[in-house]
């Protein structure tokens, strides 16, 4: 087991620098997800993690070693692909035993670690198959095998649940919780489903543009989101986001009102107020209230979401209780409280007026 | 609208059931009658040599008949030895270039497609392209060069100037054939291999060559069947009768000055198809097979 040390890491191709400069440091045997939009650079962070991407400029080390110049091969790193990328004309037990057998390991201990394996996976009456004759859940539990057989200090996985449907992909989200448990080696996790970061990341880095936006415990980026583009990409649905004039009382929202803010806040400019769609209360009460109309209701069975377009025009999302019944049409107050909802500057960045409070 | 009993109805129903499958046998029958004469065209060629490799030589372009007066096997036995060296040498001759030029070809095609689809290397593109360009060079203009250079070495004469070349990855169009295989196979297979601690001969070897059997044996197919019945190359490269290849010494059968051979020329040129049919029908089951291994996902 090792921990991943990344130091202004610079990627181009060509004249274009898709990551810039990127610090990260994982830590022994943590559950590090990288999660972003698409074209955010995770899946190239993650390439140039395992040696199959070179690095412009910066280093990387795994342990203690720089390993820049160190083929794929030599890091000790295990890989498991969105496409499984299993052998095809390789039966299960042979795609399992490849790795093992270029590093001329004793044909005993080879059969050892696939069966022990196959046991830790459920996958020991699919040894002989192809891998054409698997369900993609069983391909993806090979895919798994192989990786964890050959005991790697390092565990990378690129986006490996997206092509399995959403009943298996829950079910093996939890497997793969339970398997970081028992082997506790360090994994590197990168999706774009930030459900699957929230539940399965010791600690998760959002990226976007080449960039760390944030790096935090799924608790602190739901909570404590350092910029408008972590709020409003982590947690499902959106943030909502109302755009506010501050003056010397607090803060001027449209349609809400004046609400009133601590005294460190901003007197003048404009702030990005935030406010999740559970943080919203139907009804009076709270700082400000106003009134909307539903336009859309999303009924989930544990739980329900209005969408109420306020009289400024002015979309919100808001959570209500799946046991209420609501119409479209119907006229609702909406209210909100200050110390519940995040700020932004002009900058984008947060603005920490609760934060030691919560 | 009157009531139809049920009876009345399946009658109904039974007569146009008839009426559908008369139509269907009848356009099947008109179907196959059409590819029947079609193939008979196909093959006609084919059949009028193996009806004249057991005619009496007189009959063969003088009597329209397909049918033969008689049948003289003897054509066979005596075709084999009838030329001043038997059969047996030429085909000894034929298999050992045959056989050296499909390994050659195969494996140093395959070779230099793994390093266009798949290496980084300075230059690639220039290569590729120049490699693309000798297709549009026709065989006769690189004839002359070729047998002088040939002839520099000392090779005329020898099997070489047909068997060497193949390992030198000589024949872009198999070359290209197989880059544009490689290049559909998923690159995730080569990193997974690439973690997996293969160097890129073993990526080529264990991952990439396995999954090509319909791409080689493709190309194993057509170097058989072109090198085995080649002429012009042994024709300008072959001397001595002692090293003739089939089709070379086939040509022998025709004489300019006494009387020509035919029967036994048609007997030898039957013979002489063979191998590429056994050839053939083995290797096929090659092609068939890699494409039912391919499914990936």
């Amino acid at each position: 087991m090792s921990g991943v040390n990344l130091n202004k890491v610079v990627k181009t191709y060509g004249d274009l620098e898709i990551i810039h400069g990127i610090d990260l440091e994982v830590h022994d045997g943590e559950f590090l997800v990288l999660v972003g939009p698409s074209g955010c650079g995770k899946s190239t962070l993650l390439r140039m993690i395992a040696g199959l991407e070179e690095i412009t400029d910066g280093t990387i080390s795994i342990g203690d070693r720089i390993v820049n110049d160190v083929p794929a091969a030599q890091r000790n790193l295990s890989m498991v692909f969105q496409s499984y990328a299993l052998y095809p004309h390789m039966t299960v037990r042979k795609n399992l035993a490849f790795g093992l057998g270029n590093l001329k390991m004793p044909k005993a201990e080879i059969a050892k670690r696939v069966a022990e394996v196959a046991k830790i996976l459920q996958i020991e009456e699919l040894l002989e198959r192809k891998p054409r004759q698997l369900s993609g859940g069983q391909k993806q539990r090979v895919a798994i095998g192989r990786s964890i057989v050959r005991e790697p200090e390092l565990f990378l996985f690129d986006e490996p649940l997206s092509n399995l449907d959403a009943e298996l992909r829950v079910q093996m989200r939890v497997e793969l919780a339970g398997l970081y448990q028992r082997l506790g080696t360090t994994m590197i996790y990168v999706t774009h489903d930030q459900i699957e970061a929230m539940t399965l990341a010791t600690r998760i880095v959002v990226l976007q543009a080449g960039i760390i936006e944030q790096v935090g415990t799924p608790f602190d980026l739901y909570n404590f989101p350092q910029n408008k583009f972590v709020a409003t990409f982590i947690g499902s649905p959106k943030m909502n986001m109302i755009e506010g004039t501050a003056n010397k009382s607090g803060l001027l929202l449209p349609d809400f009102g004046q609400i009133s803010l601590p005294k460190n806040a901003p007197k003048s400019g404009n702030i990005h107020f935030g406010i999740r769609p559970e943080q919203f209360t139907i009804g009076k009460g709270g700082d400000a209230t106003s009134t909307g109309k539903i336009t859309l209701i999303e009924y989930l069975g544990s739980e329900l979401f209005l969408y109420i377009t306020l009289p400024s025009g002015h979309v919100v999302l808001v959570q209500a209780s799946s046991q209420t019944q609501y119409k479209t049409g119907e006229e609702l107050t909406l209210s909100l409280t200050a110390k519940n909802a995040h700020y932004f500057g002009e900058d984008n960045l947060r603005i920490p007026l609760y934060d030691e409070k919560k | 609208m009157t009531d139809l009993s049920i009876q009345e109805a399946s009658e109904i129903a039974h007569n146009y059931r008839v009426i559908r499958d008369k139509r269907k046998r009848r356009a099947a029958i008109t179907k196959h009658l059409f590819l029947a004469i079609c193939s008979l065209i196909m093959v006609y060629p084919l059949i009028w040599m193996i009806v004249s490799s057991v005619k009496p030589d007189n009959e063969i372009f003088g009597n329209i008949s397909l049918w033969p007066s008689e049948f003289i096997w003897q054509n066979y036995p005596d075709g084999w030895n009838g030329l001043f060296l038997s059969f047996t040498v030429f085909y000894k001759n034929s298999i050992i270039v045959t056989v050296l030029a499909v390994i050659g070809n195969t494996l140093s095609c395959s070779f230099a497609a793994y390093a266009f689809a798949r290496l980084e290397f300075k230059g690639k593109n220039i290569f590729f392209a120049l490699m693309m360009m000798t297709l549009m060079i026709p065989y006769h203009v690189v004839l002359i060069p070729q047998y002088l250079l040939f002839l520099k070495i000392g090779w005329v004469n020898t099997f070489l100037p047909l068997i060497v070349p193949r390992f030198l990855a000589g024949d872009a169009f198999f070359i290209f054939l197989m880059v544009q295989f490689f290049r559909q196979l998923p690159r995730d297979l080569d990193e997974a291999a690439m973690i997996d601690g293969c160097s890129p001969f073993k990526i080529y070897w264990a991952v990439i060559m396995p999954l090509s059997l319909p791409a080689l044996a493709t190309t194993a197919i057509f170097t058989f069947i072109w090198t085995w019945e080649d002429f012009l190359g042994p024709l300008i490269y072959l001397n001595d009768i002692r090293d003739y290849t089939v089709p070379l010494a086939l040509r022998n059968f025709i004489s300019q000055d006494s009387v020509s051979m035919f029967g036994q020329l048609f007997a030898m040129s039957i013979l002489s198809i063979v191998p590429i049919f056994v050839f053939f029908i083995f290797f096929q089951k090659f092609i068939i097979r890699g494409i039912a291994t391919s499914g990936l996902k």
